[in-house]
């Protein structure tokens, strides 16, 4: 019995080694559909809506990276991922890429073995209370009980924070976002903490959102963005320059309205024809057809467009662009160029 | 008249291992084993040279860096700067402490509900009966979850407290909050102090003299109380008088333990509310609780069935010879029943203190930081060494089955009947 556990690991452990050593792109071509992973549920970036359909901010650039390879933006098998299993199901080969606020960290990319393809939301961490404490700082939080996510970066930055500050609290480790709302809302911890914008929407979602809000400080970098595994380059080359679609398509104006337009035939801008396959073979260079980028942005907008309208101001979520502004407005958005 | 004949004592041939009835059953054993050394060494350097394509090659290294997380309920002195290995230490001890915590609290139950359910009283035998098959038939997983909800959503926060919705039990001792139950902690105003084991290592830890010079003195008074009852005994044997000794006995062992108590400066440290949270006394989180509680009514239930089914393996004679003594229910029941009951019961509660232990590696379920949770858990997840952090979890649970059985059979020897 006990050996055939072991055993048992052995085989999860070198089947799940053997999966990720093919070539992601054949893989996913022939299987017809992207299996990508994101958060159990959290409202805006990556949550099933009421008929069941994934949608949000990070669902939008996995339709938009199956729309680029398959043709399909339907043809994704979302995955949903806690902060726990996130690691192990992209490295095992159960999902081809990670679009799950994943921050972006040297460890993670260099001793995981995993590539990060670039940042869709820059963030940082922060913390939620209700209104009634009267806290204004998270200096004053000593002695709080704080529930956190277990298996992210903000249990580090949160134990980093309270040691630098000289401080102390109890954390309460939990599982999923909705583990942690539970637990916050029934006062058994003071305050929850997370990325400010899972914050955002964790209240946007709850009874009275007026009754609580988001600390000013923000205690660390968390540059989120989609992932793949290390060693398939093709395959990250792909996911990259799909996001990079998705954010020069809005510096150059592309919108899902004016595309058809746009690639029907060669325009006046060199770039925006390359990057739609009216001129040269950029698509042809990465293993895809011409058409891949129109595809891409055709599947929910381009990167503006995604942003309004799962987490941008009009939506219950409401984070203002900040830092996610394209960098020609003063934030950090910025793509490589398309040549 | 039948004939034995020898088996042929000619040559051996190949073909013999194959058609001849002694030789086969040995052949098809080794092939058999051949095949499965085969599978296991294929696996074996599968695995090593995926993991070395992936640039994973097998280290336990990790385990001597700094783990960077807090754990909030840590039985040794802790912080975010430890290695990963006295993480993992924390979480192995707080998974035996919920073992050992869960493995009495079970067998009482067990113990009182798998008597009760033979009680002649329908009402109570019914209700033992809707016990045990209530918890014994819902996953254990689900009654973990259960519990802990209910602690969080009906007790009061401790904000209630200050507001005066919630008041302290017991005299303004015994907070009872959605966090956890503060109770009142023992504290020393005239302390001997700590030892220091094993310097700045992961594996260091502090032994309190205050509780060493405790246990001595307990256990001084208990093994005098033992000579007194064996004089006791031997005065009875001799004369038939037997003399009143009880005050004796307990005075050996209560008044030394009150002096040194008194001289070490006992006194009661009591929780109180500072800022967020009740600071001072023991704090028994609601994980821990939820936990504890769900593991040993779960286990619980299984135990008090295997009870009931030692107790109707003791035959009906017993019951009836020892009232023909003139023994009360009470006492057949602890006299004679029991202790030959116990001798059924002993080998399947060693397979139900097992699950227990075994079941307590849910706890991630409820955010209590067992093993599980540190090495399997943070641990695994931050620095990415998922192969050698199962196997050493795998390790670390067999080693404590393995110490259960072992303690638990020889006490099962030393229980069962002799037979000379």
């Amino acid at each position: 019995m006990k050996k055939s556990v072991f055993l048992g690991a052995l085989t999860v452990a070198s089947i799940a080694a053997g999966a990720s050593a093919a070539a992601t792109l054949d893989d996913v071509k022939a299987r017809g559909k992207l299996n990508c992973g994101v958060t159990t549920g959290l409202v805006g970036f990556a949550a099933p809506d009421a008929n069941g359909k994934w949608e949000g901010f990070d669902v939008g650039v996995c339709r938009a990276v199956a729309a680029a390879v398959l043709g399909d933006a339907n043809a994704v098998e979302f995955v949903p991922t806690t902060g726990k299993t996130r690691f192990t199901a992209l490295a095992s080969g159960e999902v081809d890429m990670l679009a799950r606020n994943t921050t972006w960290t040297l460890s993670r990319d260099v001793d995981l073995k995993f590539d990060f393809v670039g940042v869709n939301y820059y963030d940082g961490q922060g913390f939620l209370v209700s209104k009634e404490m009267g806290v204004s700082s998270a200096k004053d939080l000593d002695g709080a009980t704080v529930c956190i996510q277990t298996g992210t970066t903000t249990e580090l930055n949160l134990a980093d924070f309270f040691r630098a500050n000289n401080i102390s609290y109890e954390p309460v480790p939990i599982e999923t976002n909705a583990e942690g709302q539970q637990q916050y809302l029934a006062g058994a911890c003071d305050t929850y903490t997370t990325d400010a914008s899972g914050l955002a929407a964790t209240r946007a979602t709850f009874e009275d959102p007026s009754a609580h809000v988001v600390l000013p400080e923000i205690i660390s970098k968390e540059p989120l963005g989609p992932l793949v595994r290390h060693g398939d380059n093709e395959w990250g080359d792909i996911v990259r320059w799909t996001l990079n679609a998705l954010i020069s398509a809005e510096e150059l104006g592309i919108t899902s309205t004016n595309i058809g337009e746009l690639s029907a035939a060669p325009g006046d801008n060199p770039e925006i024809n390359r990057m739609l396959g009216t001129e040269g073979n950029l698509g042809e260079m990465l293993g895809l057809d011409a058409d891949w980028a129109k595809r891409a942005i055709m599947a929910g907008g381009n990167y503006g467009e995604l942003f309004a309208k799962n987490i941008g101001e009009s939506t219950p979520i409401a984070l203002a662009r900040g830092l996610n502004a394209q960098w020609k407005d003063g934030g950090l958005i910025y793509s490589p160029p398309f040549r | 008249m039948t004939t034995i004949t020898d088996p042929h004592q000619g040559q051996f041939r190949l073909s013999m291992l194959l058609y001849d009835s002694r030789y086969r059953s040995m052949t098809i054993q080794i092939v058999a084993l051949i095949g499965f050394l085969m599978l296991l060494g294929w696996l074996l350097s599968n695995t090593a040279q995926n993991l070395a394509d992936l640039g994973k090659e097998p280290s336990f290294r990790f385990m001597f860096e700094p783990a960077g997380y807090d754990i909030n309920q840590r039985l040794l002195e802790y912080d975010s700067q430890d290695t990963h290995l006295r993480a993992s230490l924390m979480g192995l001890l707080n998974t035996l402490l919920v073992a050992v915590l869960g493995c009495i609290a079970a067998t009482i139950i067990g113990v009182v509900i798998g008597v009760l359910r033979l009680s002649p009283n329908w009402i109570i035998s019914r209700l033992s009966a809707v016990y045990v098959e209530g918890f014994r038939n819902v996953p254990v997983l689900l009654w973990i979850v259960f519990i802990m909800a209910i602690l969080i959503e009906t007790l009061p926060q401790p904000r209630a407290f200050r507001s005066g919705d919630a008041t302290m039990s017991f005299w303004e001792s015994v907070a009872v909050t959605n966090r956890g139950v503060y109770i009142p902690e023992p504290l020393f105003s005239r302390s001997l102090g700590d030892v220091h084991v094993f310097g700045a290592s992961s594996l260091r830890f502090d032994v309190s003299l205050d509780l060493l010079a405790l246990l001595a003195v307990l256990i001084a008074g208990i093994l005098t109380s033992v000579l007194i009852k064996r004089r006791a005994d031997a005065t009875q044997e001799a004369t038939g008088v037997r003399p009143r000794t009880w005050h004796w006995r307990l005075g050996v062992v209560v008044v030394p333990f009150l002096v040194v108590m008194g001289i070490l400066g006992f006194y009661l440290g009591y929780p109180e509310l500072k800022g967020f949270n009740f600071r001072g006394g023991t704090h028994l989180r609601n994980s821990l609780i939820a936990l504890w509680l769900a593991l040993s009514l779960y286990t619980g239930a299984f135990i008090a069935e295997i009870v009931r089914a030692g107790i109707l393996a003791v035959s009906k004679g017993q019951t009836e010879a020892a009232g023909a003594l003139g023994l009360r229910p009470n006492r057949t029941m602890s006299l004679v029943i029991l202790p030959q009951a116990l001798r059924v019961i002993i080998p399947p509660l060693i397979s139900n203190y097992l699950n227990l232990t075994k079941n307590s590696s849910l706890a991630i379920a409820v955010g209590y930081m067992d093993i599980t949770g540190t090495l399997g858990g943070i641990t695994m997840n931050q620095t990415g060494r998922e192969l050698e952090t199962v196997l050493l979890l795998m390790l670390v649970y067999l080693a404590i089955s393995l110490t259960i059985s072992a303690v638990m059979n020889w006490y099962n020897e030393s229980v069962k009947l002799k037979e000379r």
